[in-house]
């Protein structure tokens, strides 16, 4: 391996250098590859080994064949250290993956997503001294790296708080300025650190101050979005962690981790985008969070509230031809998701045709829903999108609207003065008769009063969303 | 004017990546249906944890001369990425097991 094969611009290169080279090449299209796959429904599985085949190879020959530039491999005590803490973190990690419940789904990927932007921003810690003075990109991108890392790691670990309901909404007008502020700060810091000339060495306290400033910013960024926003937040925190990998990549001078990176980056920007449509906000607009802020809106134009008993919901229901499911956040609560198969399943040996609708920003992560509704084994052909749901929705007897609040409102449609103004919702109000499952009278997470619940075609059934349907479940199956 | 073109030119082998790898992102992921929102963002974190190269590299080459916070840190962001890595496919396949399953059961 360390025989030398040939000379590339004066430099001699081993066999085993061209070796790990081809291995990054073939790891880099592997991740494309299995990223391709993740994107089709029969595929999906196969393209998360594929992109994990190719992360097992770039792994193992960077142990086996990487040098560093005096041409010295990696020494077997280093070895031995790298596997141990590679056992560590994959024992944990190995055991919270499978032990996890399906509920605690977007926790779990916000918590993965942190722990990668931290790794990232400790590569560029460590990595400063060793840039050259003077030398801008090498600067750069480990200042990039740093900041970027960082604010991954913060950020995802405030969304991780906040979706395991152990941090709350902080939210004062003043934060966004704070914010702004905050991140000018560090950015000139940053700019400092890369263009002032000092050698890197002696600017150990500027890249700790940068460190501690890019973590408070990630703290306070996520801060104050509240919980209906997270599918966005989520998914732009995972596009700034792959950049951040990607900077990596950079400092290493690495092709499959800037491949890799970028990726990951663009594929999240995407879902960010689609995010952000889904909800009809801009990025800037969700990240300033100036929800619940909105301008006048109608909001005394109440009705009276109608509540209906489980026996004439049953008697409704069974007699129905067709039936759409609305979920949101709620049903997740409530961990309502067999209990809603089990009433799917009954009504549909009743012969009634059930269908969900799902919204795309239904829940806490981008396809929570589905997740959700896939672990109680509900068939994904059921799951049918706002857009393909919408048109069909006028001939639907009874729209059953389970914990959901703000993508049913009508007010997206109604109040140019509601902060969802223009916001897609599943029209729930053109279904013949509604019935809601709502704990109780509270508002949605816009704050915002819904107004189908006044509608003359809605019947309201308070409860817990689990027992409710329990109850109902049982209910039609006594008649 | 000048200036750019210096830039491009000593860097053009890495805006190269970085241009086809963007276009590459959106291209490959564009049409993904809703049901795999959660995986394909599961799946794409465990990608971003590609940094372990980073990791291998920083701890691969590391003075173990003497005991040092650059060590330790190195460790602890091996095993990061590690939790990124290992956690993020294995957390992913639970998932698409299941939407697996329900495909075969009703064939």
């Amino acid at each position: 391996m360390n025989e030398i094969i040939g000379t590339l611009n004066g430099v001699d290169f081993t066999l085993g250098d061209s070796i790990l080279e081809l291995s990054y090449l073939i790891a880099a299209l592997l991740f494309v590859w299995g990223l391709k796959l993740l994107s089709h429904p029969e595929t999906a599985r196969g393209g998360n080994l594929w992109a994990a085949a190719g992360m097992g190879l770039a792994m193992l020959t960077t142990l086996l064949l990487h040098k560093d530039h005096a041409g010295n491999g990696i020494p077997l005590t280093n070895v031995w250290i790298i596997l141990s803490a590679i056992g560590i973190g994959s024992v944990i990690g190995w055991i919270v993956a499978m032990r996890v419940k399906m509920t605690a789904m977007p926790q779990l990927v916000s918590l993965y997503n942190a722990t990668g932007g931290a790794a990232s921003a400790l590569v560029a810690l460590l990595e400063f001294p060793n840039a050259v003075a003077g030398n801008f990109t090498s600067l750069l991108v480990t200042v990039l790296g740093l900041i970027i890392g960082s604010v991954a790691f913060s950020g995802s670990m405030i969304a991780y708080g906040k979706l395991d309901g152990k941090v709350g909404d902080i939210f004062a007008g003043y934060m966004k300025y704070i914010n702004i502020i905050l991140m000018l700060v560090t950015l000139a810091l940053g700019a400092y650190l890369v263009f002032s000339g000092i050698p890197p060495t002696e600017l150990t306290w500027g890249i700790y101050l940068l460190l501690a400033l890019s973590l408070l910013y990630g703290v306070m960024f996520v801060m104050p979005i509240g919980g209906a926003d997270m599918p966005v937040v989520i998914s732009l925190l995972n596009a700034l962690t792959g950049i951040a990998a990607a900077m990596g990549g950079f400092i290493y001078s690495n092709e499959a981790m800037i491949l890799g990176g970028i990726l990951v980056g663009a594929a999240g920007m995407i879902l960010t985008m689609l995010m952000c449509k889904a909800m009809n906000r801009s990025l800037l607009n969700v990240i300033i969070g100036s929800f619940g802020g909105g301008g006048e809106s109608i909001t005394h134009e109440q009705g009276t509230i109608k509540e209906i008993q489980l026996s004439d919901a049953s008697i409704l229901l069974s007699y129905s031809k067709q039936v759409v499911i609305i979920p949101g956040y709620g049903l997740a609560a409530a961990q309502a998701q067999h209990a809603v198969h089990e009433l799917e399943m009954l009504l549909e040996s009743k012969g009634v045709s059930v269908r969900y609708a799902i919204h795309p920003v239904a829940g806490r992560m981008p396809g929570h829903m589905n997740v959700l509704l896939a672990e109680s084994d509900v068939q994904y052909e059921k799951l049918i999108e706002m857009e393909h749901i919408n048109p069909d929705m006028p001939n639907v007897d009874v729209a059953i609207v389970i914990g959901a609040n703000d993508v049913v409102n009508p007010a997206a449609y109604d109040d140019p003065g509601s902060p969802i103004y223009g916001m897609p919702i599943i029209n729930a109000h053109l279904a013949k008769n509604i019935i809601i499952l709502k704990r109780g009278m509270g508002k949605g997470y816009a704050g915002i009063e819904n107004f189908l619940f006044f509608n003359d075609k809605t019947r309201m059934l308070f409860g817990d969303a689990k027992s409710s349907l329990q109850k109902l479940t049982n209910e039609i199956k006594s008649m | 004017m000048e200036q750019v073109l210096i830039f491009f030119f000593t860097y053009k082998e890495a805006i190269f990546i970085i241009a086809l790898s963007i276009f590459l992102g959106i291209e490959v992921i564009s049409h993904v249906p809703a049901v795999l929102h959660t995986p394909l963002m599961s799946g794409a974190n465990a990608i971003s944890g590609v940094i372990i190269i980073g990791g291998i590299i920083l701890v691969g080459h590391a003075d173990l001369s003497h005991f040092s916070l650059s060590l330790v840190l190195g460790i602890l962001a091996l095993i990061f990425a590690t939790l990124n890595v290992v956690g993020g496919f294995a957390v992913t396949d639970r998932m698409l097991e299941m939407f697996k399953k329900k495909k075969s059961r009703k064939l």
